[in-house]
């Protein structure tokens, strides 16, 4: 939120009316809850020394989801909107750019799938490169000399420092 | 006095050099992370968790307690260089404290609230001294079926009493709830939500959960909506006070103080409301009301200082009951858990060595912030100009990291921008991130909580409303449900009798 009153014009408000898009979270909701009750009714009931067993607490929060989606759609349906976050770095009056979202989402990704069979130091250098490079970044050797220096450190200070769990990957032995 | 005995106890294991060190690298991460637009206290504390991830807990929570008010003490100059605050605690302090930046008071600023920070928080680490054992007392007395009553009323009041909507938080909350539920039960051992997947029996580690949420949502959420205007970054030099200043700032302090501890403490009180009451209450007792909205110190100096007590009044119920009322002590919750440790009027009792050495590094990381960021104010500005690509590729690189580390598993990370899906889900359509938090950690427990009354009353629903205490505490969830209904009433029999 900013502080100083400038009232911010919603790109989505004026060109639709309304903010449609929250149906969807609704059903979101209302498909989680039908989610959770499809499990919570597979759990066969054992007999033994507790009288409520697991089953009931899904069937509750189930039953609560499929009551929230309803009372958030008719708040929808009124005129209700969710209040967006804004931050330092934020600027709501833009659309949401999915080209950036799925870049970084993409370079994230990346480093998941490749962080056992290469190992950290190359992954975590792919994500923060390829991060920088989906924020706009365009100082591509810049980029990457941080990213292999943070890899680097990161990886000496708590792998081999600390004892925390990063795999070495190909580098085993190297470094 | 014996919580005094034991405090200086606790002292003496903060005292040593090593120690000493700890918590002064706590402090410098703490406040040069929370410096760094975006992150927040509560992003600060869920990243920085894998640095302690080697260390023996009394160091891992010496670290905390640095990286704690170090964080929240990086929010507040953030809020007044930037002017565009990262979290709703310093939305107050923004109002006045850029304004005065903008007038060439920005040392000024930053120095009543360093200086206001350690008064309120040393003031506020002293009543969790005097509170804690008192609250501990009264917490062995409650069985069961009062804890499930304590967490029904934290559920609600974080749903219900924060935030502009009660379905958003609602639904927020039952999110949470359900990841709590996935896992295996820890009463039959059958499966729930598993979904056939191995790594998910184990349940979602609430690491996980924070960092996707906080860390990876923020970065996907700034990625769609990047500003590429660069924020206007005001130059400080070495923060000071005229006599004028101080004069104009000790009483804030003292009532920001006095406005911010008892919120921290309750289960929904938070830090927004007692900075905001403080704002207001200054404004109507200052000498200089004109200067407000353009740079008043008093509307820096009060706020503030209520924000820091509140941060230390919220480790009452932490410690205590094991009650988080906020993100960063939801998070801190998690990391005690990840040492074995679970807090509870048992923990003062079976590791005081433990609770009093966290409390001791309270009052010596407060005094090492002020220390350092009177003369490092001008290096923590530099800060805010690092360019924006390399800080939220930073904070991906190292919510990864964080993430994996914790099961060594690379499905987490898969689950983490599932998470981060959420999160990013949740920013857009202002559901509040809080009670999905609260909802995940508690969640687990008020299910052993209440199966538990329901086991000593043989499945007779009457157990779980148990004695006066729950009694009492179903009375204040039933008035806050109804509030509005209440609200809207009184309001309405008041206009009708004054028209």
């Amino acid at each position: 939120m900013r502080v100083e009153e400038k009232p911010v014009t919603d790109v989505r408000e004026s060109s639709r009316g309304g903010d449609r898009a929250q149906y969807g979270l609704c059903a979101f909701l209302a498909l989680v809850g039908l989610l959770v009750i499809a499990d919570a009714l597979r759990i066969t009931r054992l007999t033994g020394g507790d009288p409520v067993g697991p089953r009931p607490l899904p069937v509750i929060l189930g039953a609560l989801l499929l009551v929230v989606a309803a009372l958030y759609a008719l708040d929808v349906a009124r005129g209700g909107q969710g209040e967006q976050e804004g931050g330092e770095d934020i600027d709501l009056s833009t659309r949401i750019d999915w080209r950036t979202v799925a870049l970084l989402a993409a370079a994230f990704a990346v480093n998941a799938v490749l962080i056992e069979p290469l190992g950290w130091v190359i992954s975590g250098t792919l994500l923060f490169w390829g991060a920088a490079f989906a924020l706009g970044n365009r100082h591509h050797v810049r980029g990457l000399v941080i990213a292999v220096a943070l890899s680097l450190i990161t990886f000496y200070t708590f792998a081999i420092g600390l004892g925390v769990n990063l795999p070495a990957g190909v580098l085993q032995g190297v470094l | 006095m014996d919580a005094l005995g034991h405090l200086l106890g606790g002292f003496a294991h903060v005292v040593t050099p090593l120690n000493l060190l700890v918590a002064l690298v706590g402090v410098v991460i703490g406040t040069g992370v929370g410096v760094l637009p975006g992150i927040g206290p509560a992003m600060t504390v869920a990243l920085l968790l894998p640095v302690t991830y080697g260390m023996e807990p009394t160091q891992a929570f010496i670290m905390f307690a640095g990286i704690y008010y170090g964080g929240m003490y990086g929010g507040s100059t953030t809020s007044i260089l930037l002017n565009t605050p990262g979290e709703s605690s310093s939305v107050v302090t923004a109002i006045e404290g850029n304004k005065m930046a903008k007038a060439g008071r920005a040392a000024q600023a930053l120095a009543t609230a360093a200086i206001g920070s350690f008064i309120a928080g040393t003031i506020g680490t002293l009543l969790l001294v005097l509170v804690a054992p008192v609250v501990v007392t009264f917490a062995i007395s409650l069985g069961a079926p009062d804890y499930f009553a304590i967490m029904m009323l934290a559920f609600v009041a974080v749903s219900a009493v924060l935030g502009a909507s009660r379905v958003r938080g609602f639904a927020s909350l039952l999110l949470g709830l359900v990841i709590g539920v996935i896992g295996i039960d820890a009463v039959t051992g059958q499966q729930r939500l598993t979904l056939g997947v191995p790594q998910l029996a184990d349940g979602v580690d609430v690491v996980v959960v924070a960092v996707g949420i906080f860390a990876v949502g923020e970065a996907l959420w700034v990625a769609a909506h990047l500003r590429r205007s660069k924020g206007e970054v005001i130059p400080v030099g070495q923060p000071w006070m005229g006599r004028d200043d101080w004069g104009r700032s000790w009483k804030p302090w003292l009532r920001g103080t006095a406005l911010g501890f008892p919120f921290g403490a309750l289960p929904a009180g938070g830090a927004e409301i007692p900075t905001f009451l403080s704002y207001l209450a200054e404004k109507r007792l200052s000498r200089h009301p004109e200067q407000f909205g353009k740079g008043a110190i008093e509307g820096v100096a009060g706020p503030e200082a209520a924000n820091n007590a509140s941060a230390a009044g919220t480790l009452v119920p932490m410690l205590a009951i094991g009650l988080p009322t906020n993100a960063v002590a939801a998070v801190m919750l998690a990391a005690f858990e990840s040492y074995g440790i679970q807090p509870g009027p048992l923990l003062f009792q079976r590791e005081p060595d433990l609770v009093w050495t966290l409390i001791a590094s309270l009052f010596v990381g407060n005094l090492l912030l002020l220390v350092l960021n009177l003369p490092l104010a001008p290096a923590w500005a530099k800060l805010l100009r690092i360019p924006r690509p390399y800080l939220y590729a930073g904070i991906l690189f190292f919510a990864s990291m964080g993430a994996y580390a914790v099961n060594a598993q690379p499905f987490d990370l898969f689950l983490l921008l599932v998470l981060g899906a959420l999160g990013f889900a949740m920013r857009r359509f202002g559901l509040p991130v809080l009670p999905l938090i609260v909802g995940v950690i508690l969640g687990p427990r008020a299910e052993l909580q209440g199966r538990r009354s329901l086991q000593l009353s043989g499945g007779d629903l009457s157990g779980l409303l148990g004695g006066p205490v729950s009694y009492l505490i179903y009375a204040v969830i039933l008035l806050v449900l109804l509030w509005p209904l209440v609200g809207r009433h009184m309001v309405g029999a008041v206009r009708g009798r004054a028209a």
